[in-house]
């Protein structure tokens, strides 16, 4: 071979070497790529779990009461003032309950069907309403519409949740004959037919167990438990309504998977909202007590107004104290510190400051502010200055960094025209290295609204009812709030917990987006 | 000159002294005997004597790392920033020496100004660029007075046509031989008697270059310059003195004419002339 | 003189010294043959003497198309600059030498057996010093010497004797026999041509002062042989 078949365009070993490095290349962009799609799909799969979650938190159910407002129960004698009305739930709930018993008279015979029939309505649920009836006493005695939360395990049954529920086609109702002991008897010719085809086809699947699942059959406000069945017959026992109403029906029937005593709703209780909702009275709405209510016992009078403002005042002192001292001490070590063995020390320590886990901070917290200098626990002023302790290293860092990319051209222009040291500081470097230390302020702000650990120890985990007003008062912050909901054992506080994370991740991104807008906005090119 | 000067105001562009130097040169603006500079153990500067005439400009060439800007920054205390740094022997000026511990530099670089080499307006308006001194100085009564000290400064560094319309604009918005007579503006603008330049037109391109060596042969008239540059070409148009500096030491100083025609010393023979040194 | 830097900087530099001192070989050449075309009546080399000067023009052209090249792509400076600017002005010189010397060949041609042997050795005497005179030149340019040059500078009043004597016997030539005035005339012409190749080496002795030096000597004072 010669030497100009070896520098040829089409040398068969160069292009053989040439096609390892093009196959090396492709398989590092394939790489690449791999690691992003699955970055990608670890972010969708988060957003697409918290955000159904969160989605079916969105709504709920209320029902309406109509009641007359009777002064005798909701201002009796000597509770008539407006603060007694406003705080007077027994009064409200009395009412509230007996228009239930009035729509449903047979439960009333019972005591235990009393009571069942009760959890329908949440005791404090009332309490809105109170406190609109406290404001405006002009009310009293007239007519009123009381609207409350549905208990939240009906609520996730009318959501689709918890019990299994699969419809079943039922034929055309030919009779209904009303037996002795509430039974009732529905004839149709192969009404039934779908009804004991799917039975059978789960008794092929669930063996015996299948015959203690409970079938509904509803028609109108009417709803009876399937108690015998054949192709054209079934025999109901009635839950609630009478037989009247599935006279020339072609009702609805529902099995359910689980067994009643695995569930958290009997089948009476299902048979009474099916006809509070055949009757108008449950509407689903937007759930806007997760914006406006305080945490609670019953997840749907919960809501996280306690701790977005909990950590909106926490986030106020972390960043009055936290960017002040970052800034301050970042400008100093950059611009006026002697270079030194001191200095470098410091160096060090700032940057290990930043590397050491936060629920160390905590503990400082703890052992700092509360036991020595005898701080109110659970208050946003002690979370926010041990947020602003977990904070200010990451400032110092991102405003050094900021202060050091200010080109030194800059300071030699200032220094030339004759100012003076403090001049040329904060006349040219810090205002070029604004957005960058805006940026690491803001960034440190994020990861500190984010922070759990550190507020566990100094006590913001406690329970509190109330919207916190000063920075002294007892409060919790979001994502403490987020650890607490997902500790209870109430399936509803699922989707809630998942509803809080979106108003914490929407939080996140409006503080990201905040940076985005500042740099675009005050970044400037030299 | 327009004559908008305001009774009682500080002279501050020195319109009172006379336009044309001629070719004769001024009398020594600042005179340095024995000037060593020192980083740390290292020394930089060895033993440096020369002065540097009023209305002339005074160019200071030789290689990479012979200690010509440095001993340039020795003029305006710029050293002082640097921790290592030392500056031994006298700079004088009008007979004070400007390394006296009662000479404040701040006042000392109001009075020499200073132009870098990659133009560095601040990332401010082209006004503001040029008043930052005057205002940090107070040498101005009013806005009005700082318009005319604004327009002036533009004036003599021959960009005042080119910005008159948008002085709001930012500096940074101008090609870099406009920013580079902006600098040259801003230094002007707080009257110093003497302006440094520090490879003025390295950065630019020979259009540029051109103007501001143009720029700077009309500010001769008014100003004791000093420019370093690594252009022979560009010292040998632009000064009427030239000192080659070489290792630190300051090895020939002449008129231009001489140094570029018949050097006297063989460094500086090989060094403009290209060769092995 | 250490080399540039650039080392084809130098390389041209060198061409164009090198083409001066074969430019001023030819011409000296030209003198040489010249004069002695006068001295032997040969009016074949003298025709020859002047057929050569065209190939003189040649190269003064090829000089000076080098230094403006130089010039322009090189921006000299000190002894560079001054050696490119003596180049040109050596080059010019050298071209009015050979100028002369055609003249004098010219000349020779019309001369005529009228001319006695004794007037024609009158030329070639003087052309002895002339030589030596723009040889001495040529070897100072060459080794860049000062000190020849301002020698040869210093000792063209030996070229204007020999011009002075030479005039003063044509003068009795003339009033011997006036018949010979007009091939005198010629003669006296030639004289007048060996004197301002003097004083053209004079000039080039003070360009290779300059070029060496980077001072004048035509600001200094000239010895001058009368007064010694």
């Amino acid at each position: 071979m010669t030497d100009t078949d070896a520098r040829s365009f089409r040398n068969a070993a160069a292009l053989k070497r040439l096609k390892g490095r093009r196959a090396a290349d492709a398989r590092f962009k394939f790489y690449g790529r791999l690691a992003i799609v699955v970055a990608l799909a670890a972010l969708a799969m988060l957003l697409v779990s918290v955000g159904t979650q969160a989605f079916s938190a969105a709504t709920h159910h209320v029902v309406r009461y109509d009641i007359e407002l009777d002064p005798a129960r909701i201002a009796p004698d000597g509770a008539s003032a407006p603060e007694d009305i406003s705080r007077n739930v027994e009064g409200f709930y009395g009412l509230a309950r007996d228009s239930l018993l009035e729509t449903f008279p047979e439960a009333n015979t019972i005591p235990a069907q009393r009571l069942l029939l009760a959890k329908t309505l949440t005791r404090l649920a009332v309490l809105p309403a109170a406190r609109e009836v406290a404001a405006r006493p002009e009310l009293i005695g007239n007519a009123y519409t009381l609207t409350a939360p549905l208990n939240h395990d009906l609520d996730l049954f009318l959501k689709g949740r918890g019990a299994g529920e699969m419809r079943v086609e039922i034929g055309s109702i030919a009779a209904a004959k009303a037996d002795a002991d509430g039974e009732v008897t529905l004839t149709g010719p192969d009404a039934f037919k779908a009804v004991v085809t799917r039975l059978a086809s789960l008794r092929a699947e669930m063996g015996p167990a299948a015959d203690t699942l409970s079938v509904l059959v509803t028609s109108g406000r009417s709803t009876g438990r399937l108690s015998d069945i054949t192709a054209n017959t079934a025999r109901l026992d009635l839950l609630t309504g009478d037989a009247a109403d599935f006279e020339q029906s072609r009702p609805a029937g529902r099995i359910f998977r689980l067994a009643e005593s695995e569930r958290n709703v009997s089948d009476q209780q299902i048979a009474w909202v099916l006809a509070l909702k055949d009757l108008g009275r449950v509407s689903r709405v937007a759930n806007t007590g997760l914006l406006t209510q305080t945490d609670s016992t019953y997840p749907e009078l919960a809501g996280g107004l306690a701790a977005i403002v909990g950590s909106l005042l926490t986030m106020l002192i972390t960043a009055f104290v936290a960017v002040p001292i970052g800034v301050l001490a970042a400008v100093y070590l950059e611009e006026f510190a002697p270079k030194n063995r001191v200095t470098d020390l410091i160096e060090v320590n700032i940057n290990n400051l930043a590397a050491v886990p936060s629920i160390v901070f905590g503990l400082l917290g703890a052992a700092l502010f509360l036991n020595f200098l005898d701080m109110p626990r659970s208050a946003p002023l002690v979370g926010g200055l041990v947020l602003a302790l977990l904070t200010f290293p990451v400032v110092i860092i991102a405003s050094r960094a900021a202060l050091k990319a200010v080109p030194p051209s800059i300071r030699a222009g200032a220094l030339a025209v004759g100012a003076s040291k403090m001049q040329i500081v904060f006349h040219h470097v810090v205002p070029l290295a604004a957005p960058g230390i805006l940026t690491g302020a803001i960034l440190g702000m994020a990861r500190a609204l984010g922070e759990t650990a550190p507020l566990l120890l100094i006590g913001m985990v406690a329970f509190v009812g109330d919207v916190p007003r000063s920075p002294l008062d007892e409060s919790t912050v979001l994502p403490v709030q987020i650890f607490s909901w997902s500790n209870n054992a109430e399936r509803a506080w699922e989707p809630m917990t998942a509803a809080l994370i979106v108003i914490l991740l929407v939080l996140l991104l409006l503080m990201n987006s905040l940076v985005v807008f500042l740099r675009s906005k005050f970044e400037r090119r030299w | 000159m327009d004559g908008t000067q305001q009774a009682g105001g500080p002279d501050v562009l020195g319109d009172g002294q006379p336009g044309d130097a001629g070719t004769t040169l001024g009398f020594p603006r600042i005179d340095c005997r024995n000037v060593n500079v020192y980083y740390g153990e290292t020394r930089a500067i060895h033993d440096v004597s020369m002065t540097f005439p009023d209305r002339a400009v005074t160019a200071l060439i030789g290689p990479s790392g012979c200690g010509k800007s440095t001993f340039l920054r020795c003029l305006n205390r710029m050293n002082d920033t640097i921790d290592s740094c030392r500056v031994e022997g006298e700079i004088l000026m009008d007979g004070d020496n400007i390394n006296d511990r009662d000479v404040d530099p701040v006042l000392l670089r109001s009075r020499v100004g200073m132009v870098f080499q990659k133009p560095n307006p601040f990332p401010k308006s082209i006004f503001d660029n040029i008043a930052y001194g005057p205002r940090i100085h107070g040498f101005a009564n009013g806005r009005e007075d700082l318009d005319n000290i604004v327009e002036k400064s533009l004036r003599r560094a021959g960009l005042w046509d080119e910005v008159k319309d948008r002085l709001s604009a930012p500096g940074t918005s101008l090609s870099g031989g406009q920013q580079q007579r902006l600098c040259i503006a801003r230094a002007i603008a707080v009257s110093p008697e003497v302006i440094l330049m520090d490879e003025p037109c390295s950065a630019l391109d020979p259009v540029a270059t051109a103007r501001i060596e143009e720029l700077i042969d009309e500010l001769r008239k008014r100003y004791c310059i000093v420019i370093v540059t690594h252009s022979m070409q560009q010292a040998a148009r632009v000064s009427q003195r030239t000192a080659f500096f070489h290792l630190g030491n300051l090895v020939e100083m002449g008129d231009t004419d001489q140094i570029f025609t018949n050097p006297r010393e063989k460094r500086t023979e090989d060094y403009i002339t290209g060769r092995y040194g | 003189m250490s080399d540039h830097i650039v080392s084809a900087y130098s390389d041209e530099l060198e061409r164009i010294t090198a083409d001066i001192v074969r430019m001023g070989g030819i011409v000296a050449e030209m003198i040489e043959d010249s004069c002695r075309a006068v001295s032997t009546n040969d009016i074949e080399m003298a025709k020859a003497v002047v057929a050569r000067d065209g190939g003189v023009d040649t190269i003064e052209a090829e000089i000076e198309r080098q230094i403006v090249s130089v010039v322009a792509r090189r921006q000299p400076m000190a002894h560079d600059l001054r050696l490119i600017l003596s180049a040109l002005k050596v080059a010019g010189e050298l071209e009015r030498i050979g100028d002369l010397s055609k003249n004098i060949g010219k000349r020779a041609q019309k001369l005529d057996d009228a001319v006695s042997p004794e007037m024609r050795n009158g030329i070639m005497r003087m052309a002895k010093p002339v030589k030596r005179q723009l040889n001495n030149v040529l070897d100072s340019y060459a080794s860049g010497s000062a000190d020849i040059a301002k020698d040869v500078w210093a000792s063209d009043d030996e070229i204007d004797q020999h011009y002075n004597s030479l005039f003063r016997e044509m003068l009795t030539y003339f009033m011997e026999d006036p018949r010979t005035i007009g091939v005198g005339a010629h003669m006296l012409f030639m004289a007048k041509n060996l004197e301002r190749i003097g004083d053209h080496c004079t000039n080039i002795a003070e360009f290779v002062y300059f070029q060496a030096t980077g001072d004048y000597l035509s600001t200094m004072e000239r010895p001058k042989l009368q007064q010694l």
